[in-house]
């Protein structure tokens, strides 16, 4: 245990230049003052591949390390959409998984906000709405309140997306 | 390229009696692929196997564009691709009646060939002959009746018509009134893909529990068609996202070997530097998530920490976070400085020793070590049944490396230490990566040290049309073997690829029973399986 205090010691909090970091963490400050006010300081993500090639699920991980920590502004995300107040969808949906969204989106409750990550989520991306196994993107399948480009967007584009679609609650 | 013909496998063949016709379209010719008649495919995967030959992989292709002269009535082939350590690669090929297509099944040799099979049948309509398990794979329930998605006629180009109405998938059951059933998915707790695991427990114990894949099928066997190569490897670095230099490694060297296109060594050693780094940052989050499902919180925060360190250097010197698209056909897209391999050598090194100083603090702590010794175990002889591949073979005495198998350049001049763990369970997994992580820290530092000062790539130029290449690349998840085949115009007209996930999901099927429930987490993230690898 004491081995485990020293490596926590050691490490310390994690920091880096100001410059880097600031467009983050400008964001983070916004969303949680957007969190506080709209959601009581908590919002619950629900996640949802839908046929991604899991390269925007690291990224979605990524919000959760240390540099990060997207939990230190009120958000967290659930094991069950019924907690949820937003969903973050990844992936082109494919045929198989279109039945599984739209019965997760029904199981969210309203008022619900739908996020879009990705390339894919957005517009198909590589794997083309020409293809027999896509049934498109997710706008085709549920209604997307803010999309996240990038392939995949990086931890700061999706924190800017979940801001976005609180930003733009009525 | 000029390999020298293996032969080893046509002459074990000829001494069974076995006839067997040399392909000179295929590349390349260490790695031979061989015609045999559809009677003797069975025989002839007996025969591999009492060679102790482990199968790679099984799939069906429409004829090429040299094929149609030769079998004007045929117009389908089955492929099945074995390795040999001493031997390395070799394919069989044999020519299907297009219009019924029919194949026995090699599952009784080789288990994992059934998934392949179904594979097989879902894509082209062949069917089976004795197949031990006939129900479909990829096509779910709610698919047309006539859609074969890789057969020349099928629309390709538009969403599929699903029925609403259509019966379920038909899940091994239990008569017994102790036993309950759990099903999970597709879509799970975590941020994790979707995939549906259907659990048959007694009390906490899994007595069985049954993976149903495909929902992340998104045709991309089917998308490759009528690309370009450049193209080409964009989708196929998307095959799994984790695993991106892998997948474009593959793509490349098939399409390399086909067309007799050899890049330089700066190239090889570039990719081999990106390919290492995939394999650490991928351990280390993998290792981190591990503790994470054991509530070993600190742990997961410590290796996560170091993820993103490893993604902001790739984003600074690659372009890239998770090094997408620094492969290209003929070299690496890439081509980092004196200044920037500095960097790279010393970031490498910083965090393999951080994360020897983690390990102590793992092995230290009984309350991990707890739940991941004697967790999942899957046995030698199992492992080897299966055909096991990377840290979850190498974990239980089956310990096939394509780096050393194959010897690709760059490891053809560097020595690749395998981790032999021979206990099978999460605690070995877990090990086999530390291990992993400290050799592939060597490696990097090795590349960078020889890197070889000329030009990292060449220019592509497609092969002519009908010729086809093998490849096979050690991912960090084991062995990642691509076929791919040309047409006119430089265009793709087959790619196959055989992500490792296709193999190592067994593995979980198998390491879970009479585990208890609450432990298929850390079983499960010990594996780490690619669902969008397998689904294709």
């Amino acid at each position: 245990m004491l081995r485990l205090l020293r490596q926590i010691a050691r490490v310390g909090t994690i920091t880096e230049e100001l410059r880097e970091s600031d467009a983050y963490e400008r964001a983070g400050r916004e969303l949680a003052a957007m969190i506080n006010k709209r959601f009581a300081g908590s919002l619950a993500i629900r996640e949802v591949d839908a046929g991604s090639c899991n390269g925007c699920e690291l990224e979605i991980h990524a919000t959760n390390n240390a540099f990060y920590d997207i939990e230190r502004f009120g958000v967290h995300f659930t094991a069950s959409p019924r907690f949820a107040d937003m969903l973050l969808v990844t992936g082109p949906v494919s045929v198989n998984m279109k039945t599984a969204l739209e019965m997760t989106y029904e199981a969210t409750p309203d008022p619900k906000l739908v996020v879009a990550i990705g390339d894919c989520a957005v517009n198909c991306g590589v794997f083309g709405r020409d293809n027999y196994a896509i049934a498109g993107a997710v706008s085709d399948i549920i209604p997307v309140d803010v999309v996240v480009h990038g392939c995949p967007p990086t931890p700061t584009d999706i924190i800017r997306g979940i801001l976005a679609a609180i930003d733009g609650m009525p | 390229m000029r390999h020298k013909a293996n032969t080893w496998f046509a002459e074990r063949l000829g001494d069974q009696g076995i006839r067997t016709t040399y392909l000179s379209d295929h590349h390349p010719a260490h790695m031979p692929c061989l015609e045999i008649m559809r009677l003797e495919w069975k025989h002839a995967a007996e025969e591999a196997r009492r060679l102790d030959m482990r199968l790679v992989a099984l799939w069906a292709a429409e004829a090429g564009c040299h094929d149609q002269d030769q079998h004007a009535r045929q117009g389908l082939y089955a492929y099945m691709a074995f390795a040999h350590p001493d031997h390395r690669h070799a394919l069989l090929r044999t020519p299907l009646d297009a219009k019924n297509p029919q194949l026995p099944s090699i599952a009784s040799e080789y288990i994992a060939a059934s998934r392949m099979e179904r594979h097989m049948a879902d894509m082209f309509g062949i069917r089976i002959e004795g197949a031990p398990d006939a129900r479909p794979w990829i096509r779910h329930e709610h698919w047309p009746q006539d859609a074969l998605p890789l057969r020349k006629g099928f629309d390709a180009q538009s969403p599929m018509a699903v029925s609403s109405d259509c019966g379920d998938y038909d899940y091994v059951r239990s008569t017994s009134s102790g036993v309950y059933e759990i099903p999970v998915g597709p879509v799970h707790a975590g941020i994790i893909e979707p995939g549906h695991f259907r659990f048959l427990a007694v009390g906490e114990q899994i007595l069985n529990m049954e993976e149903r894949l495909g929902y992340v099928h998104k045709g991309i066997e089917r998308a490759m068609q009528g690309r370009d190569a450049m193209e080409g490897i964009r989708l196929a670095a998307r095959v799994s996202g984790d695993s991106a230099v892998a997948h474009a490694w593959v793509f490349a060297q098939a399409a390399e070997f086909a067309a007799d296109i050899e890049p330089p060594k700066r190239a090889s050693f570039i990719r081999g530097i990106l390919c290492e780094r995939e394999r650490i940052a991928n351990h280390i989050g993998d290792i981190g998530a591990i503790c994470n499902d054991a509530a070993f919180a600190f742990m997961h925060m410590q290796m996560q920490r170091l993820r993103e360190e490893m993604a902001r250097l790739h984003q600074e010197i690659f372009g890239h976070r998770l090094l997408f698209d620094t492969i290209v056909p003929g070299g690496v897209s890439v081509d980092p400085d004196a200044k920037q391999l500095a960097r790279l050598k010393w970031q490498t090194t910083a965090i393999a020793e951080e994360v020897e100083r983690l390990r102590s603090l793992y092995a230290d702590h009984p309350s991990i070590q707890e739940r991941v010794i004697g967790s999942g175990v899957v046995a030698i002889d199992d492992a080897r049944d299966i055909g096991l591949l990377g840290y979850a073979g190498r974990a239980s005495g089956h310990y096939p490396d394509e780096r050393i198998e194959e010897a690709y350049s760059p490891y053809d001049e560097l020595e690749v230490n395998v981790p032999e763990g021979r206990n099978g369970d999460v605690a070995t997994r877990v090990w086999v990566r530390f291990e992993e992580i400290a050799d592939s820290a060597r490696l990097i530092g090795e590349m960078i040290d020889s890197l070889p000062d000329e030009s990292c790539s060449l220019e592509w130029r497609p092969p002519e049309p009908g010729v086809s290449g093998f490849a096979a690349i050690e991912g960090w998840r084991g062995e990642i073997a691509a076929w791919v085949r040309f047409g006119e115009d430089g265009l793709i007209d087959r790619y196959f690829v055989r992500d490792p996930s296709v193999i190592n999901w067994l593995g979980l099927e198998l390491a879970v029973r009479e585990v208890p429930v609450p432990d298929f987490p850390l079983n499960n993230k010990s594996f780490n399986c690619s669902y969008s690898g397998n689904d294709l």
